[in-house]
């Protein structure tokens, strides 16, 4: 009888913990309608949903690369790479010197120029992690430091300001991927329908399946004829163009592209997805769990900033938070250990 | 009183039995360690002979049963524990770090330090002493990834000495990559350190080499003991018929195909592989396969077994030589393409190689022919909900629900979804690399039943093994390999013990 009764227990205990960051979320949000003014209020709602767009999406193709038992910390960079070659698109066109014109591209091209461009920057994070066998943090290290580079040199350092076009040159309208649909802001959107489709691609496709056979054991998944190089190098992909969609949206929302633009943000994005239940071993991570993970922090910073509580306290709690949220991890992978060797031995 | 040590023996193991999930690897074992003396054990694969070791070296614990050294009943909570009370192991693969210098090796651990500062002369001229004791001055700054596995052996021996409290030394087949010169060597130095009052424990498979460093020997089979003796009052016959005991064997079936007149469905010509650092580890390697056969390939370790299965799959792209698909040759490019082509190949380490263990049993079993159920990139569930199923049934893997994690499963049953994952894609050719290691006796049935029922329906299928008794049981002819050359191709009745154990060493020649 006391095994039925422990196994019951076992069972409710891992609901609870499968459901924790929801659990941590509603907590958060209990706490802060409580201590600050205003927090329960629609306005409020929007303004941590347009937050949470950015690095939101960022956790979502970080949350590909870490099922895949990578990382990419050059995320934060091609943000600010993306934004400052959409930003001097914008400005002061293409030059080409050899013929001596300047090309002025309309809004919606400069936007899949952005795109492709963050997709070869993953392509070669991808290559080079792939084919020559470096390490994903250094490979992505390296591509930090390249990017943010590039974007500074793409303008000596200086913010492209005043994002809004010119009605001669055609080029206007930027101005749209910052503002706001029927009151919800457009990164808001954006987020949503990305995690919908990334969650897709992840839950029902073979490419899906690939991407968690990986993280669960490279060997195997090559052995049983998974292309596991390909397969890696499109989750790089995937990665930059979520990174430079961000570049969009937050070059978009200042109406400025700044070189430094997207500093530090590949470590929000990998918080989210830790806090999303997203292993970093890899073989293990949901879209909907990062989405939720993303919110969390954006409940925690925005809430503490309406608190009152200062910037520096706000990194310790953060800090806090995630470091803990691992640790229940590791609470729940053991208890998922100990109930499938039940599972085991009940069954012989 | 009477389960303490006799008079003669340091060590007493009484009534050990350990339980692994899935199987009993040892069952009420008694084991009595003999004072000063070279103690063999005896036994075949997954006899429990390691298992036993590691009881004593601390490295695992017993699920039932009592340790006794000296008067004294002991538990070792881990090998430091073992290592106080004068208990030292070499293992069979080497745990040395290859990217440090022999004296770090050697002092590992075992530091001398005053304060902070470690005193590295005197590790150094320590190591020297040691080794020159060893007969194999070996310069103390080489890195111990630099040199032969013999002379790493050497090393691991050496670390076991660097104490003077030494009382027994377990030595799990320290012969098994090391040449004939140093093989005597190392029986110089058993038999000195046997004349120093301390007991060794040596497990080997060469049976030649038992009667001529063993003083008494124990033999178990399937977790039991089974005899001892001493070694001057007997004989390898003897010692053979007690590890594969009576009666007890796999039936063998009879088939009535004339395999001449069955077409070749597979042709390797030449197969060439080149050991990186000079030499081969495959060497102009002929065979072909028929329709529907079961072709054993029978081997020592190391003799380029998987190595075989390697170069087919497209995993060894710096072979050389010809296969031949069907009669039309091959370009071997990647595994998913010899995948497409019609190969399947469940590799030997299950755990390492044949499973995803974050995903569930269904999608384990579904992993490689997943392209068969995807339309437009999207899987189909209710397509593959069936097959899995009917693959689940056909092969009949024991789940309560194929979507708990895999791990939740027997050993046998996890290997049966690793078979199930390559017959799932619809090969006409099946690699299986020691389709039965780790897995209880009845499992292993269950797999044969797999393989003999497929062989029926047509499938071709390739086997590789290590255990006599299974390889003759199971294949229609066998290749021998040994040391990267076929030294032998048996069928029908040719196929005995015998002429399987003596074409497996004939390749050793002229080493």
């Amino acid at each position: 009888m006391s095994t039925d009764k422990k196994s019951s227990n076992n069972t409710l205990a891992m609901t609870l913990l499968k459901g924790r960051t929801f659990i941590v979320l509603i907590v958060l949000l209990i706490f802060f309608s409580i201590t600050a003014d205003n927090f329960l209020s629609m306005n409020t709602a929007l303004l941590i949903g347009k937050h949470v767009a950015l690095y939101g999406i960022l956790a979502i193709g970080m949350t590909y690369v870490i099922i895949t038992g990578g990382i990419d910390l050059s995320v934060g960079a091609i943000v600010g790479l993306g934004g400052m070659i959409a930003g001097g698109l914008i400005q002061k066109g293409l030059t080409l010197e050899m013929f001596g014109v300047t090309l002025y591209f309309s809004v919606p091209m400069i936007v899949l120029i952005t795109i492709l461009l963050g997709a070869v920057i993953g392509a070669v994070n991808g290559l080079i992690i792939t084919k020559f066998n470096v390490a994903p943090f250094i490979a992505t290290l390296g591509m930090m430091y390249v990017a943010r580079g590039l974007a500074n040199i793409h303008s000596q350092g200086a913010t492209y300001s005043d994002l809004k076009g010119y009605e001669a040159l055609g080029n206007q309208g930027w101005s749209f991927f910052g503002s706001r649909v029927m009151g919800i802001p457009v990164g808001l959107i954006i987020l949503v329908i990305l995690a919908v489709i990334f969650a897709v691609l992840l839950k029902r496709t073979a490419f899906g399946w690939h991407v968690f056979s990986i993280g669960g054991n490279e060997k195997a998944a090559k052995l049983s004829g998974v292309k596991v190089n390909k397969v890696k190098i499109l989750v790089y992909v995937i990665s930059g163009i979520c990174s430079a969609v961000v570049g969009i949206i937050a070059s978009s929302q200042l109406a400025a592209s700044h070189p430094a633009t997207g500093e530090s943000w590949e470590m929000n994005a990998i918080a989210a997805a830790v806090l999303g239940g997203t292993s970093m071993a890899g073989g293990v991570g949901t879209i909907g769990g990062t989405i939720v993970g993303a919110f969390v922090i954006g409940v925690i910073n925005d809430g503490m900033v309406m608190c009152g509580v200062s910037e520096f306290w706000q990194m310790v709690i953060k800090g806090l938070v995630i470091v803990l949220a691992v640790i229940i991890d590791q609470f729940q992978r053991n208890l998922q250990a100990k109930m499938a060797l039940q599972a085991r031995n009940e069954s012989k | 009183m009477a389960s303490m040590c006799k008079e003669g023996v340091c060590f007493h193991a009484e009534g050990i039995s350990k339980i692994y999930p899935g199987t009993k690897a040892l069952d009420n074992v008694n084991f009595d360690l003999l004072t000063g003396k070279v103690n063999v054990l005896i036994g075949e694969n997954g006899a429990g002979k390691s298992t036993l070791m590691k009881m004593i070296a601390g490295i695992e614990q017993p699920s039932e049963g009592k340790l006794y050294m000296g008067d004294e009943e002991v538990h070792f909570k881990d090998t430091t524990e073992a290592r106080k009370h004068g208990i030292g192991i070499i293992h069979q693969e080497l745990n040395l770090f290859p990217n440090l210098p022999v004296y770090q090796n050697i002092f590992m651990a075992r530091e001398k330090k005053s304060g902070l500062k470690m005193d590295n002369k005197y590790h150094k001229e320590q190591s020297k002493r040691i080794l020159e004791k060893l007969e194999h001055p070996i310069p103390v700054d080489t890195l111990v990834g630099d040199l032969r596995v013999g002379q790493q052996q050497m090393i691991e021996i050496a670390r076991n000495l660097v104490e003077d409290d030494l009382k027994i030394l377990i030595m799990d087949e320290p012969t098994s990559s090391l040449s004939e010169q140093e093989v005597q060597v190392l029986f110089k130095i058993m038999r000195e350190l046997t004349a120093q009052g301390i007991s060794i424990v040596y497990i080997s498979h060469r049976l030649e080499e038992i009667m001529q460093i063993g003083d008494h020997v124990t033999i178990l089979r399937d977790g039991k003991y089974v005899a001892d003796a001493d070694v001057k009052d007997i004989d390898i016959p003897w010692i053979v018929k007690q590890m594969t005991g009576e009666g007890k064997s796999y039936p063998k079936k009879e088939r009535n195909i004339n395999w001449d007149k069955q077409e070749k469905v597979l042709e390797v010509k030449h197969l060439t592989l080149p050991k990186s650092g000079g030499g081969y580890l495959l060497h102009d390697v002929d065979f072909d396969l028929k329709k529907g056969e079961i072709l054993g390939i029978y081997g020592l370790m190391g003799a380029g077994r998987t190595e075989i299965f390697e170069c087919i799959m497209g995993l060894r792209p710096e072979h050389t030589g010809e296969v031949y698909l069907n009669g039309e040759k091959m370009n071997i490019k990647s595994i998913s393409e010899q995948i497409d082509k019609g190969f399947a190949l469940v590799p030997e380490d299950r755990q390492r190689e044949g499973l995803v263990q974050t995903m569930d049993i269904g999608r384990n079993c579904s992993l490689s022919a997943i392209k068969d159920y995807t339309k437009a990139g999207f899987v189909d569930f209710k397509k593959e909900n069936e097959m899995v199923d009917s693959q689940i049934k056909d092969i009949h893997i024991k789940v309560a629900d194929k979507r708990l994690p895999i791990l939740s499963l027997s050993g046998g049953n996890q290997q049966k979804v690793v078979i199930g994952k390559g017959l799932l894609t619809h090969p006409k050719i099946l690699l299986l690399d020691e389709p039965s290691r780790g897995i209880d006796i009845g499992a292993k049935t269950e797999v044969f039943d797999i393989i003999n029922q497929y062989a029926e329906q047509g499938l071709s299928i390739i086997v590789i093994s290590s255990e006599l008794k299974e390889i003759i049981s199971i294949a229609d002819r066998v290749v021998v390999l040994s040391n990267g050359i076929k030294t032998g191709e048996l069928m029908g009745n040719e196929i005995q013990e015998e002429t399987l154990v003596l074409a497996s060493y004939k390749g050793h020649h002229g080493h």
